[in-house]
């Protein structure tokens, strides 16, 4: 019984950290002024934030230890690996795109205006 | 005209990950009757690696592993498979693609051969819109002449 709410707390605890890391991410989509800034907001972000999230829910499946259970997780365990190499590779071909496009990063001079 | 770009992280991470996505399609295209999924979103996924692989590298660097005149080719196997199977059933003397039927010159029960025979018309569909996915980004980065390419 006591075990149930120790992995509870830790399920809380993963998705209100994953949440917060999402929350992050999009303010700082939304508030960083330059395209590269904001590409590294949501790359680290939205990964870890997804990451975390996913993590609290295969915790939670594994209240009542069965083979069926033990696969989804481990189903969720590869959508984490997937994840984790991913994005961050999609946001650095973005960012490459963008370099190779002539997109001009933000200056201590255009800082200045 | 967009230049060609060549990058390690991304071809690294993309030789990796294209066996993983292959994979995956064909466990969605066999997993069908009993998850979400089935032939048409297992084809989508398998012809994606392929443009996954075209993006990442080079269009000629896949062509020569997977021939476009082969490609065309199975855009038209496709449609045969599900025909076929559909006719088979018609000759044995039953409705277009009533499988059941099927029981007739296979060793098994009739409901495991309408489930096979359910496999079959999947694995054709896949077959065709991988095929035909393939088809159209081609045609588009190629300006539709088959010929090399500039991207």
């Amino acid at each position: 019984m006591i075990v149930e709410y120790i992995i509870d707390a830790f399920v809380i605890i993963l998705v209100l950290l994953g949440l917060f890391f999402l929350f992050t991410a999009t303010v700082g989509l939304l508030r960083f002024p330059d395209f590269y800034c904001k590409l590294q907001a949501t790359g680290k972000g939205d990964t870890l934030g997804a990451i975390l999230i996913l993590l609290g829910v295969i915790l939670y499946n594994l209240h009542d230890f069965s083979l069926n259970n033990f696969l989804v997780c481990l189903k969720i365990l590869f959508i984490i690996i997937f994840i984790f190499h991913a994005n961050p590779v999609a946001t650095h071909a973005i960012t490459k795109a963008g370099l190779d496009a002539d997109v001009k990063p933000l200056t201590k001079e255009d800082i200045r205006k | 005209m967009i230049r060609l770009i060549e990058d390690l992280h991304i071809q690294f991470v993309c030789r990796i990950m294209v066996p993983l996505i292959q994979f995956f399609a064909l466990y969605v295209i066999a997993h069908g009757h009993y998850s979400p999924g089935g032939g048409f979103q297992g084809g989508c996924i398998l012809g994606a690696s392929f443009i996954l692989m075209m993006i990442a590298y080079d269009i000629e660097y896949v062509k020569k592993r997977f021939p476009e005149k082969f490609n065309t080719f199975m855009v038209a196997f496709g449609v045969f498979l599900y025909a076929a199977i559909g006719a088979l059933c018609l000759i044995l003397g039953a409705e277009y693609l009533n499988y059941g039927i099927l029981h007739k010159i296979l060793p098994a029960d009739p409901v495991k051969v309408r489930a096979l025979g359910t496999l079959g018309i999947e694995i054709g569909v896949g077959i065709t819109v991988s095929a035909v996915m393939l088809s159209i980004f081609l045609n588009l980065s190629t300006f539709g002449k088959h010929e090399k390419s500039e991207v």
